[in-house]
């Protein structure tokens, strides 16, 4: 007697009907997410694809040769990651003393002020763009460097406030009485204490906000064009002038820093850490 | 003497927004001397710890230690080191960092930092330890570090607040021991909260008794015990049976009853329960004023049993005017 290993009413009758439901709904649900990531790998490794072929005929790194040698897309990703630095570090210099007071001082008004950053993210972004668009004419900064890194710490403005507030929130006051008892100022204990045990959250933050900004493209777009052409606005660029081939593997280039930022991200943070940030007390 | 008195309070008030605090609170540490501070939560000891150790501001009154003004000083500034209830070791550093950061502070040379950690911790028998990080030890240990790291600063006053009340009963009683013995070795002056009578009884020079925001009574333990000024502090410190007559009510210690079988001369009554309790044995008897208590000694107890009439007198006994309300 032969059983059909691939009959599906056997497959129906070992796992009963909702887990074959489930089985169908994750095959699709992985074929629509992993689908065009693997195209994506396809192409960017396909030296020779012609019609009517359906895989490429020759697998090669042809194309990232070619990325490479492209000299405005190669410029586009090391501007990229100098605003992503330049503008995580900065809004880590102003917002990590704004969270902390925000932290540790219950005035009236407070929990207006945590909502505030979160309404720069809460409207379609392309009409504070044009506001913002207005003003920079004004003071000169359209097409500017500086002009660029304000669009991009706003990205990450609110962000770096709400989960460096409830990472100081976290640390017990009586961590820092004790740094007072045993003869620190206030500044050192802030230092050597505060700072220290509130790093985790901070460091979530900061990898957020350097996500958020290799990822910013429309602000980018309206206000450095054509001086500043970070990797997602060079994106557009690729879109249209370039083969698909090369296309692809600058998209892949483009996700290997945010996964890896998310690698960290799961190793060394939980995701407590991340749910307890965006609590509002 | 003047000249002995280490810590003074004078006249110190310290109100919350709700209305709770500490109010005319007036207490002399002499020096070398272990004061325990003793009320139920929320009379206000911590309140007076924190004021002492500089995380409060008083709102009225001095504080001084060897005669000088220390309460306009900020904590960092002042010549006390604290004990917490949770330790509040320093989690991201090790037992040696722990330890050096208020040497550091005080820009002790390296070498000198070293030979002193090395030597505290053989104090607290904790030696061998320096690389250890606080969540690696034990509840007890984390005591015994925290405490070492106050001791290391040679504080004028040191404060414990409630420092053994995370730690179970049997590694309590031993840290105990060993802070009366560390305290009376290095003659430090010292300013111990708790909640805890027995706590309070066993290790003080002087117990204060607190009782919403007031000081009710300070005194040594064996006055406190033989003397409570009022029936708040006689039902605060160890047992007691309030007998409670027309005019006044009697309190008597479990030890100061005496049990006899069968009538006679003083308060009638039956056994309710024998209990043994080691070297003693505590019987209840429900008697014509309710129930009293008494502790007898182990051997001469053979014969009670429950609802056997007995007869009760009272060797010792304090009287205190109706009107008083014990809160316990």
């Amino acid at each position: 007697m032969t059983l059909g290993l691939f009959n599906p009413r056997r497959w129906y009758y070992i796992l009963g009907r909702k887990k074959i439901t489930e089985l169908i709904i994750l095959c699709v649900f992985i074929v629509f997410f992993y689908g065009p990531l693997i195209h994506l790998f396809i192409l960017a490794f396909a030296d020779k694809y012609e019609y009517p072929w359906v895989l490429p005929r020759e697998f090669g790194i042809r194309w990232w040769e070619y990325v490479f040698k492209q000299k405005s897309l190669v410029s586009s990703m090391s501007l990229s990651f100098t605003f992503a630095f330049l503008s995580t570090a900065i809004s880590m210099v102003i917002c990590l003393p704004a969270a902390f007071i925000l932290s540790r001082y219950n005035f009236k008004g407070r929990k207006l002020i945590m909502l505030s950053f979160l309404i720069g993210n809460a409207f379609p972004k392309i009409g504070l763009y044009t506001s913002i668009g207005i003003i920079y004419y004004k003071l000169g900064l359209m097409g500017t460097f500086v002009g660029v890194l304000i669009i991009h710490m706003i990205e990450s403005m609110m962000i770096m406030i709400w989960l460096p507030t409830s990472a100081f929130r976290s640390v017990p006051r009586q961590m820092e009485e004790a740094a007072r008892d045993v003869g620190a100022g206030p500044v050192r204990t802030f230092f050597s204490i505060t700072l220290p045990l509130a790093w985790p959250g901070i460091a979530v933050a900061a990898v957020f906000a350097f996500i958020a900004s290799l990822g910013e493209n429309q602000g980018t777009l309206l206000v450095g064009l054509p001086t500043y052409k970070t990797m997602p606005v060079e994106m557009y660029g690729v879109i249209l002038d370039y083969p698909a081939t090369a296309g692809a593997v600058f998209a892949l280039i483009l996700m290997i820093p945010h996964l890896l930022l998310l690698l960290l991200l799961r190793r060394y943070i939980g995701p407590e850490t991340l749910s307890k940030g965006f609590k509002m007390n | 003497m003047a000249e002995d008195i280490k810590l003074e309070i004078r006249n110190m008030t310290k109100k919350y927004k709700t209305g709770d605090g500490v109010e005319n609170i007036n207490l002399k540490v002499r020096k070398g001397e272990l004061v325990t501070l003793l009320g139920p939560s929320g009379c206000g000891k911590t309140t007076i710890l924190r004021t002492i150790a500089g995380f409060l501001k008083c709102d009225e009154g001095e504080i001084l230690i060897d005669g000088k003004r220390i309460d306009h000083l900020p904590p960092e500034k002042r010549p006390t080191a604290m004990v917490f209830q949770n330790y509040n070791l320093w989690p991201h550093m090790t037992v040696y960092e722990n330890l050096a950061f208020g040497l550091k502070l005080r820009k002790v040379p390296k070498q000198e930092r070293d030979r002193q950690i090395k030597e505290i911790l053989e104090l607290v028998k904790m030696s061998g330890m320096e690389k250890k990080y606080p969540s690696q030890l034990s509840g007890g240990q984390q005591q015994r570090i925290a405490i070492a790291r106050c001791l290391l600063l040679k504080p004028d006053v040191l404060l414990l607040d409630e420092p053994f009340s995370a730690l179970d009963a049997k590694i309590r009683s031993q840290m105990r021991e060993e802070l009366r013995k560390l305290q009376i070795d290095l003659k430090i002056t010292v300013v111990f909260v708790t909640h805890d009578q027995e706590e309070a009884m066993a290790l003080s020079d002087r117990i204060v008794v607190m009782e919403k925001g007031h000081i009710v009574q300070v005194d040594t333990p064996a006055n406190i015990y033989e003397n409570p000024i009022n029936k708040y502090v006689a039902s605060f410190i160890g047992e007691m049976n309030f007998i409670e007559l027309e005019d006044k009510t009697i309190a008597v210690r479990p030890e100061h009853v005496s049990v006899k079988s069968g009538e006679g001369n003083g308060i009638k009554g039956t056994v309710r329960a024998v209990m043994i309790l080691g070297h003693y044995v505590e019987i209840t008897v429900d008697s014509e004023y309710g129930i009293i208590k008494a502790y007898v000694p182990n051997e001469s107890v053979v014969s009670y049993y429950p609802g056997e009439s007995v007869t009760l007198s009272f060797s010792k006994f304090l009287e205190y005017p109706k009107d008083e309300k014990v809160v316990m």
